[in-house]
């Protein structure tokens, strides 16, 4: 009996009660969309801890204790790097002493870098704001992108768990097949979309805006990372009465109020959007994420 | 300007660096400038009021290191604080940071390497760094949520307490944050001095353990230990002397709270440290054997984007050392130090903040009111921010 106590208090503080017995690597994802992505082409070989949710801003987050040991823990972080963590990413590796995980080892997956990247400054000047060296970081919403970065995780899950290479290249085949399906379908719904002027809150939506030909028409933040002000929402009135836009668009961790305010001010119509993985109910995977996106704007948009 | 030459050189080698960095960025090609180091400056000054004369500052049953008073009164000028930093290779990391006085001397703050991951969870860091004790003592100013430290801090820390030496640390590979500490030091810097046992006067050991409840609160705790040896430490004008052991215990406790973990709107951080330190020996030649303890609670609010309210308790008990020591710093005067102190602080982005701070301060039996306006700004690279 004793024995056994002792086995049960083992498991227990080294947490191997958790997660499914078949789980061969376990994966730490910065962002929900790459949890998704991972559990998709990795299924019951990994286990999957995300480290932030819908609801959380992925440039402000804590480099909390709880981080740093699942990180500890983990043989693979997937990540969208280009900056976006850089607040609190290079922290948890440095306390976290993995050594598996670093810049430059094949335990630290960048989702970003794995694509061609928009809005590379061609000088870096915080007079511009919080903006990211290697271009804008937030490359998730476009579906193309999305396939390449898949063609690219999956090798490494091969690489890091020989054993179920094939496994993996199944995943991938079939997740391949219904992603270009489905992003055949969405381009389709989405050609009422081509064209139109979108008032964001942040500079998140670039990519989606590149894959479906919609036009910025401004944001609601004056530089990237500073809160709307008064000053500069009466100034965007001022340019919408002039040039009018379609949408105005705000993810579900952002402030609604500056949003609504706009809305009401020009009448162009205010819209919640998930942003990414279970920022909505709709959006429970990613498939769900971009049929909830599109299905909100073109909803609004009638 | 009275700058030294170490100072001059110093500074040349720096705007040097600076602007080769910018020509070559400007050229958008993969140059060796890449491999510059990046660079973080701190700017801070504040305008003080006092009742008191902050030259005759005191702490009774204290002995203090020195620039652990009030600060200057009228405008001035804080330590500008200077980070270079970056990966050596793919093993090592190497940070300094130089802190120039408003006195044009210049200060080594910190100049340490780090190895992580040699070995599962293990960490080293070596060269002259904060020590990991308790919670705050290894934040630099410009992340205090004051102006000024806790009195804990300021009297048995001298502010911080960073020296020369060896830092091992590891991470239980358990869900449940768990990291184990030890540090060696030379033992130069108070509460030790005089590089007691052939330099090798300090060590320290820590534990801290840390999560989440739900989505919207974190906490770490943590336990540490420091055993500081003095050969002939010098304090205060006219020096006195102490040779024998400090032995400091501290208990640590942080909550944060974020409404869905999303801090821009709201969030609150609740924060209590409680010190207990023995001192044995002999001070100015009368054998000294006293225990003193202190405690301070503070909470930080930001209630909307920008804007945060904090307000700090502060007390310290000290032991009467006995009629040897009547007349001398170390007399209590029959009086435990205690401070309340109130700040708002507006921070336009991530990189500027403005500061308003009221203290009442009751560290002797004279009574000081003290109103601090304090500006604190970063440039440059900066690096992620611990917990």
């Amino acid at each position: 009996m004793k024995f056994r106590y002792g086995v049960f208090i083992g498991m227990v503080l080294f947490g191997l009660h958790a997660g499914p017995l078949m789980a061969q690597l376990e994966v730490f994802a910065c962002e929900p969309e790459w949890a998704a992505l991972s559990e998709e082409l990795g299924g019951e070989r990994i286990s999957v801890y995300t480290a932030t949710t819908a609801l959380q801003d992925v440039h402000y987050i804590e480099a909390r204790p709880s981080l740093i040991a699942r990180l500890r823990r983990a043989d693979l972080a997937v990540c969208t790097g280009a900056e976006l963590e850089i607040s609190w990413l290079p922290q948890l590796i440095r306390q976290a002493g993995n050594t598996k995980i670093g810049h430059g080892k094949p335990g630290l997956f960048e989702a970003a870098l794995q694509v061609e990247r928009l809005d590379v400054p061609q000088k870096v000047d915080r007079i511009m704001g919080d903006v990211h060296a290697t271009g804008n970081p937030h490359v998730h919403l476009d579906p193309r992108r999305v396939l390449q970065i898949a063609k690219a995780l999956s090798p490494r899950l091969q690489q890091l768990d020989p054993e179920g290479k094939t496994y993996y290249a199944a995943r991938l085949a079939k997740f391949t097949q219904r992603w270009q399906t489905a992003t055949d379908t969405w381009t389709r719904k989405a050609s009422p979309l081509r064209g139109k002027r979108v008032v964001t809150h942040h500079k998140s939506w670039v990519y989606l805006f590149d894959w479906l030909g919609i036009e910025a028409a401004g944001t609601l933040e004056p530089k990237p990372g500073l809160p709307p002000s008064a000053g500069h929402l009466a100034e965007l009135k001022h340019q919408l009465a002039a040039t009018p836009a379609a949408l105005i668009i705000r993810s579900a961790y952002q402030n609604p109020r500056a949003a609504n305010w706009l809305s009401s001010q020009t009448g162009t119509p205010a819209v919640m959007l998930p942003y990414t993985v279970d920022g909505t109910p709709a959006a429970d995977d990613l498939f769900g994420l971009f049929e909830d996106t599109l299905e909100r704007m073109l909803a609004t948009l009638r | 300007m009275h700058l030294s030459i170490e100072s001059r050189i110093f500074l040349l080698l720096l705007v040097a660096m600076i602007g080769t960095a910018d020509v070559f960025a400007a050229e958008k090609q993969v140059t060796s400038s890449r491999f510059n180091p990046a660079i973080s400056l701190i700017l801070n000054g504040s305008y003080s009021q006092f009742d008191n004369d902050p030259e005759l500052y005191r702490l009774p049953g204290f002995a203090l290191a020195e620039e652990t008073g009030p600060g200057e009164e009228g405008f001035s000028l804080a330590e500008s604080e200077l980070t270079l930093s970056g990966n050596i290779d793919d093993r090592f990391y190497g940070s300094l940071t130089a802190a120039i006085t408003p006195n044009n001397e210049l200060e080594l703050e910190e100049a340490y390497f780090d190895a992580a991951g040699l070995a599962p969870g293990f960490s080293i860091r070596a060269g002259r760094f904060y020590s990991s004790i308790g919670y705050l003592n290894n934040k630099h100013s410009h992340r205090w949520d004051f102006v000024d430290q806790p009195l804990v801090y300021r009297a048995m820390l001298g502010n911080q307490y960073s020296d020369d030496g060896i830092q091992l640390r590891w991470l239980a590979p358990t869900i449940l944050f768990a990291e184990f500490g030890a540090e060696y030091f030379r033992g130069d810097r108070f509460p030790a001095g005089g590089a007691a046992n052939d330099g090798k006067g300090t060590y320290t050991m820590y534990l801290h353990v840390g999560g989440d409840v739900g989505v919207s609160h974190s906490w770490r705790s943590g336990l540490s230990f420091l055993n500081a040896d003095s050969d002939n430490r010098e304090t205060g004008e006219p020096a006195d002397i102490f040779t024998g052991t400090s032995r400091l215990a501290i208990i640590d406790f942080i909550w944060k709270w974020a409404p869905n973990g999303n801090p821009r709107q709201r969030n609150l951080k609740l924060q209590a440290e409680y010190f207990f330190r023995n001192e044995d020996g002999n001070f100015n030649s009368s054998v000294y054997k006293a225990d003193q303890q202190g405690w301070y609670l503070q909470g930080v609010y930001q209630f909307i984007p920008r804007w945060r309210v904090g307000l700090r308790l502060d007390a310290l008990m000290a032991d009467d050392p006995g009629s040897d020591f009547t007349g001398t710093v170390l007399d209590t005067e029959n009086h435990d130090p205690r401070r309340i102190s109130t700040m708002v602080d507006f921070s336009y982005s991530g990189f500027s903040r403005f500061r308003l701070q009221y203290n009442r301060d009751e560290s002797s039996s004279d009574v000081d009111n003290q109103v601090y306006l304090q500006y604190t700004m970063s440039l440059g690279a900066h690096g992620a921010h611990k917990f």
